[in-house]
């Protein structure tokens, strides 16, 4: 048996075969299936089936968050019929407006567990990685058919290998990293790939920042994209899994409350899949982290990546602290650390979004809201929200904004006569301050 | 199958947000309004001027972005008979397919196609033809032809559910 990558094990597992070859298409069989303001659309599709019951209603997640709470009516409708279907069908794993947005919330609900296929009708999907799971985003027919079937056909991808090593200097983030691997390779570089990430600076991140990497692969083109699962994310995963003990949770093959933390560790660690050493790459790439400093993706593509200080000045009229690349406690911490006892500059509106009420109740804990609203801020109720251009923060003609989100697409937010500037969470409360892009080193932050 | 029309040409990195803008995702859901907003950031007189058969012609990572459907159906609800680009972003690729819509990788095209000129796609001989001559392109995997040859995932699924 030749060497395998991670797609290979992962694919060949979901699809109950022995191995599998790159290139080879395969029916696979996800452990999670997960849509959200779009269900009602999927819905509809599903329904020509003419099925009574989904399949596989254990295996559904879904969470209201892409426009929550409802801006329109016509937002409300969608999500009364969402919420319909939960019921008839009687989805368990279904999370109200308000707990989040879907990434993070299925992460904290340890829904998703390491080696496991994740499909959903989001192209953040590849999110899952940080924990070792395949993520991939598909369509609403494809889920749709989920829905009806269990099964879909995936083509085994071809894998890169980026290897980071080093630990990354004060001021500079995953998000930065992410930027200079897109930046340097193009919005394409790691099209129709799974990306996996080795090296002491990987395995030096927290959680937090970990999960920042897979989920902007999105933005490279990825299929997926995979870190190894370490004594951390072992630890995050099966804390998660305790606080849920009372829930008839059975995956382990026996009831949650019978086993210790340090048994789950366990469990979860030999459900890993870790590519052979010598399996197959179609590239391979090496960074080293102390080589890095703070970047800035420029309007309108993410891979128009450049060093911060050769857009520093540019003027901002709003900043954008949020989404499921960068609105956790940690990046909270980080725009608070640069906010605190100062104020948001005149002619500048500063939008926290906390990714989802775990969020938002520890950063509330932490005093990181008290001081954000000090400073001026406006926060936001956990979801997207205004990162695809729904609602609670769309930007005038003209105007630029700066954002700890993922893309900067023309039209993105909301208003195609407008620039979006991509950033670390510390660069955006620092240019909220400042009124204009500027290194948080370099105000004192 | 042989598709004749106009090309729409445009450059790299076509997203997902510039073909079918993400504020309309949740409440536009009507075919004719869907297709109205096609290209609506991007190109303006697209949806207004493009003809059942026109064929959409890109560069590199067609696509790119969210997995919103409506990017492929919105062309689709216009009658847009292929996309043809040096190559798609892969959702997008998955999209289209899933909803018939023929997508197609060939950038030697793509170099030699002029906007607004007459293109041919033929699918039996997997030739793409326009003023510079006949341009090749590889024939899709089977198991994917057959969710095209049954018009799409939806009639590629009930089919598969109605057979016992």
């Amino acid at each position: 048996m030749s060497e395998q990558t991670f797609a290979q094990k992962a694919l060949a597992r979901a699809a109950g075969m022995e191995t599998v070859e790159i290139g080879q298409v395969v029916d696979a069989r996800p452990d999670v299936v997960l849509s959200h303001d779009n269900t009602a659309a999927i819905r509809r599709i599903w329904l020509q089936f003419g099925q009574e019951r989904v399949v596989i209603p254990e295996r559904i997640a879904i969470t209201l968050d892409h426009a929550v709470p409802a801006p329109t009516t016509k937002h409300a409708q969608n999500h009364a019929e969402i919420r319909q279907f939960v019921q008839e069908q009687g989805i368990h794993n279904f999370f109200e407006v308000g707990r989040g947005i879907c990434h993070q919330v299925l992460s904290e609900e340890a829904l998703v567990l390491p080696g496991q296929l994740i499909l959903g009708a989001d192209s953040h999907t590849t999110h899952f990685g940080w924990l070792g799971a395949f993520g991939a985003g598909i369509g609403r027919s494809e889920v749709a058919a989920l829905w009806a079937t269990g099964e879909l056909w995936l083509r085994v991808p071809e894998s890169m290998k980026v290897v980071l090593e080093g630990e990354l200097p004060p001021g500079v983030t995953a998000k930065d990293f992410a930027l200079r691997l897109i930046g340097d390779l193009g919005a394409d570089g790691g099209l129709y790939m799974s990306i996996e990430f080795h090296g002491s600076g990987i395995e030096a991140m927290s959680l937090e920042s970990r999960m920042v990497l897979p989920n902007m692969m999105a933005e490279f083109g990825a299929k997926t994209a995979w870190i190894a699962p370490d004594a951390k994310t072992t630890a995050y995963l099966a804390e998660r899994l305790k606080r849920k003990a009372q829930s008839g949770d059975r995956r382990f093959g026996k009831s949650l409350e019978t086993l210790s933390v340090s048994e789950l560790q366990a469990l979860l660690l030999s459900m890993a899949l870790l590519p052979d050493p010598d399996a197959t790459y179609a590239a391979v790439h090496h960074y080293r982290a102390e080589e890095l400093e703070p970047y800035i993706a420029c309007p309108h593509t993410v891979d128009n990546v450049v060093p911060l200080s050769a857009v520093a000045g540019t003027r901002v009229q709003q900043a954008f602290l949020g989404t499921c690349t960068n609105g956790r406690l940690e990046d909270l911490a980080a725009a608070a650390a640069v906010i605190r006892g100062r104020r948001v500059a005149p002619g500048v509106r500063f939008i926290v979004i906390p990714a989802s009420s775990e969020v938002l109740k520890a950063a509330l804990e932490k005093g990181y809201i008290q001081d954000f609203v000090e400073a001026g801020a406006v926060i936001g109720v956990p979801g997207c929200g205004p990162c695809m251009g729904n609602h609670l923060g769309i930007p005038a003609p003209g105007e630029a904004t700066i954002s700890s989100a993922n893309r900067n697409f023309r039209g993105r937010m909301g208003t195609p006569d407008s620039e979006i500037y991509l950033a670390s969470p510390a660069v955006v409360a620092a240019t909220a301050v400042a009124g204009v892009i500027v290194d948080p080193r370099e105000i004192g932050g | 199958m042989r598709i004749t029309g106009r090309a729409w040409k445009y450059g790299d990195n076509i997203n997902t947000d510039v073909i079918f803008p993400g504020k309309y995702t949740y409440t536009v859901t009507e075919r004719e309004e869907i297709a109205r907003h096609a290209l609506e950031d991007l190109d303006p007189t697209f949806a207004a001027n493009v003809r059942p058969g026109d064929v959409v012609v890109g560069g590199r990572n067609f696509g790119c972005g969210s997995s919103r459907e409506q990017a492929a159906t919105c062309l689709v609800y216009n009658g847009v008979g292929a996309v043809i680009a040096v190559s798609f972003s892969r959702i997008f690729y998955r999209n289209a397919l899933n909803n018939g819509l023929l997508v197609i990788a060939c950038p030697a095209a793509v170099e030699a196609i002029l906007p607004g000129e007459q293109v041919t796609v033929d699918t039996e001989q997997h030739v793409i033809r326009c003023t510079a001559g006949e341009f090749p392109f590889p024939p899709l995997s089977p198991s994917v032809m057959g969710i095209v040859e049954a018009g799409g995932l939806v009639e590629y699924v009930k089919r598969k559910l109605a057979t016992p």
